[in-house]
């Protein structure tokens, strides 16, 4: 692999491995299986793009990229929690209705970025490439982002997020306000995968409505894939996990993709993501508490 | 104090399956008074208990607790006034946390949460030393996930749980009925120290009469969600479980035998 390709990988796993986190809060703290994640990450795109264009400050667009996708998340959680509505058909209603909504904000099914400023842009033109500035910055943040989640959780109020997801009917007798707790979190889940829409659409140039098929199970296979290498229960070892298996994910992603006897094309990894987290769930033995959690019926 | 009036719970209300839980219970509980609840399955026991710690919406009367209306605060309101332990040990615990995470969701029950640590050194030391006090040696395994234990070392960490905040009213329901006989007298005796440590105002729930006599001081019988006899003072001292069983089938104008109260 050229290092230029590997340097690319990393940067897609790093924008990614926010993603995880935001479905490793959705799915593993609150017990949500939450499928709005497909459409709050073109969101964040569409949301970032057009504040950009506009002659947005670029990190004040990124905030308001996060802030939808919070938006978008308790969009999800009042669907569920004032209705009734399941959690997996909440979300996809959110999912379906973003997919108008991003079009709206974009106005065009793509807005390109590639002579904006962006949350780059202070960083290049120094002796880095634009190949090396990119995953560095986006370490940084995903590193930020991932000791703030992990700082959190270890509080009591993230620890009366958890105990939400683990036995709603105990958290509510310790005190805890449950239906607040599962707002709170879908906000916080969406909001970095809104995030890592924002900083997709800033290192690729462009925002694109179709760019989220798919984001959901990409997200899921770098928790799981993470949770296979990395097992631990502080709350530190479960968020460097997420990050860990996005990034590995990505690499073997490309590796595949390198091997021509393979044959495959960019455009299958969606299938090929599938397989393999089909095959991470059927899998005997694995034992792995996603699995676990998607074949259980609700909570 | 505790204050219910004329309660009422229906489940599945105007369905085929209407069921009315509880029919109409008039108790009031004074301050610090340690009440035992029996009646066969289904009279409407930890629907009691949910009235109380506001799981069950009533359908008709009041409830009051220290002189407030708390009818219409929903549970997780009444937490700072509430404690209490399931009858399932899975029930009153995270099983994927550990245990000294459990003891901190107790320990700030009913108090507004900060973004502080859940488990501070300070806390871990009080956690540590309360633990010693159980004699059950798990205060070397304060990480360890609460999943790990067993059903009667849940329920002791349960009881302790309960009292890590401050309450005026515990609710105990069968507590002691998955355990052991060995691990329920310990149980059991651990309640009876924290309840009398604590002058808490406790309802527990129990199928044994044995217990229900010896634990304690008034008596309540459930039966079709009604009260059918309530005793105290004096005149339950005089009481043997034949006494009580008698009472029982007095009230009710029907000839029960041990077994289907004791088994029930
Ligand atoms: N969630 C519910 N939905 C429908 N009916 C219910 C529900 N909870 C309780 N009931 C019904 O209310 C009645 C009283 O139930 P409750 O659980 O209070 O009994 P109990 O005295 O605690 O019995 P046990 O000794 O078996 O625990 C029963 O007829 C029960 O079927
Ligand atoms: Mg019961």
């Amino acid at each position: 692999m050229s290092q230029v390709a590997f340097l690319g990988a990393i940067e897609v796993g790093l924008v990614y491995a926010l993603v995880a986190l935001g479905v490793f809060l959705s799915f593993r703290i609150l017990s949500f299986p939450d499928l709005t994640v497909d459409g709050s990450f073109p969101l964040g795109a569409a949301v970032a793009a057009t504040a950009i264009v506009a002659g947005w400050d670029p990190y004040l667009a990124t905030a308001l990229a996060m802030a939808a996708g919070a938006v978008a998340g308790m969009v999800t959680a009042f669907l569920n929690i004032r209705f009734r509505i399941l959690h997996l058909l909440a979300s996809i209603l959110t999912m379906i209705a973003l997919f108008s909504v991003n079009l709206r904000i974009m106005g065009r099914p793509n807005t390109a970025l590639l002579q904006e400023e962006t949350v780059l842009t202070p960083f290049l033109g120094g002796s880095l490439s634009a190949h090396e500035v990119k995953p560095l910055f986006l370490a940084a943040v995903v590193v930020l982002v991932a000791i703030l989640v992990a700082r959190f959780l270890a509080s009591e109020m993230g620890l009366a997020m958890r105990a939400t997801g683990a036995n709603p009917r105990m958290a509510r007798a310790q005190g805890i306000g449950t239906g607040l707790q599962v707002y709170a979190g879908m906000a916080l889940s969406n909001a970095l995968v809104g995030l890592a829409g924002a900083l997709f659409a800033q290192t690729n140039g462009f925002a694109d409505v179709t760019s989220g098929v798919g984001t959901i199970i990409i997200g899921l296979a770098a928790v799981i894939l993470g949770e296979t290498l990395m097992r631990g229960r502080s709350v530190l070892i479960m968020v460097a996990a997420c990050i860990v298996g996005s990034i590995v994910y990505r690499i073997a992603v490309q590796f595949a993709l390198e091997i021509d006897a393979l044959g495959l094309r960019a455009s299958d990894m969606n299938l090929v993501t599938a397989l393999l987290v089909t095959v991470a769930l059927v899998l005997p033995g694995l034992g792995n508490p996603v699995s676990a959690l998607l074949r259980r019926n609700g909570r | 104090m505790i204050v219910v009036d004329n309660a009422a719970v229906v489940f599945g209300r105007s369905t085929p399956l209407e069921t009315w839980a509880l029919h109409k219970v008039d108790l009031t509980i004074p301050e610090g008074q340690f009440v035992t609840v029996i009646g066969s399955n289904g009279a409407g026991k930890s629907t009691l208990l949910n009235v109380l710690s506001g799981d069950a919406p009533l359908a008709r009367g009041r409830v009051e607790m220290d002189g407030i209306d708390v009818t219409r605060w929903p549970t997780t309101r009444r937490a700072g006034l509430v404690a209490r332990v399931f009858q399932d040990p899975m029930a009153g615990t995270c099983e994927g946390l550990s245990i000294e995470e459990n003891l901190a969701l107790a320990a700030t029950r009913g108090t507004r949460r900060s973004l502080g640590r859940s488990v501070g050194r300070a806390r871990r030391a009080d956690f540590a030393e309360r633990l010693r006090e159980l004699g059950l040696g798990l205060e070397t395994r304060l990480t360890d996930r609460m999943g790990l234990l067993s059903g009667g070392q849940r329920q002791a960490v349960s009881l302790l749980m309960a009292t890590l905040a401050g309450m005026k009213i515990l609710l105990l329901d069968e507590h002691v009925a998955a355990l052991d006989p060995k691990t329920a007298e310990f149980v059991l005796g651990l309640t009876n120290r924290i309840v009398s440590e604590n002058r808490l105002t406790t309802l527990m729930v129990t199928h044994s009469m044995r217990h229900a006599l010896d634990c304690g001081d008034r008596t309540v019988m459930l039966h079709e969600g009604r009260v059918v006899f309530d005793v105290g003072g004096e005149e339950r001292r005089g009481l043997d479980v034949p006494d009580l069983l008698r009472m029982f089938s007095r009230v009710r104008g029907e000839q029960l035998d041990n077994d289907s109260l004791l088994l029930a």
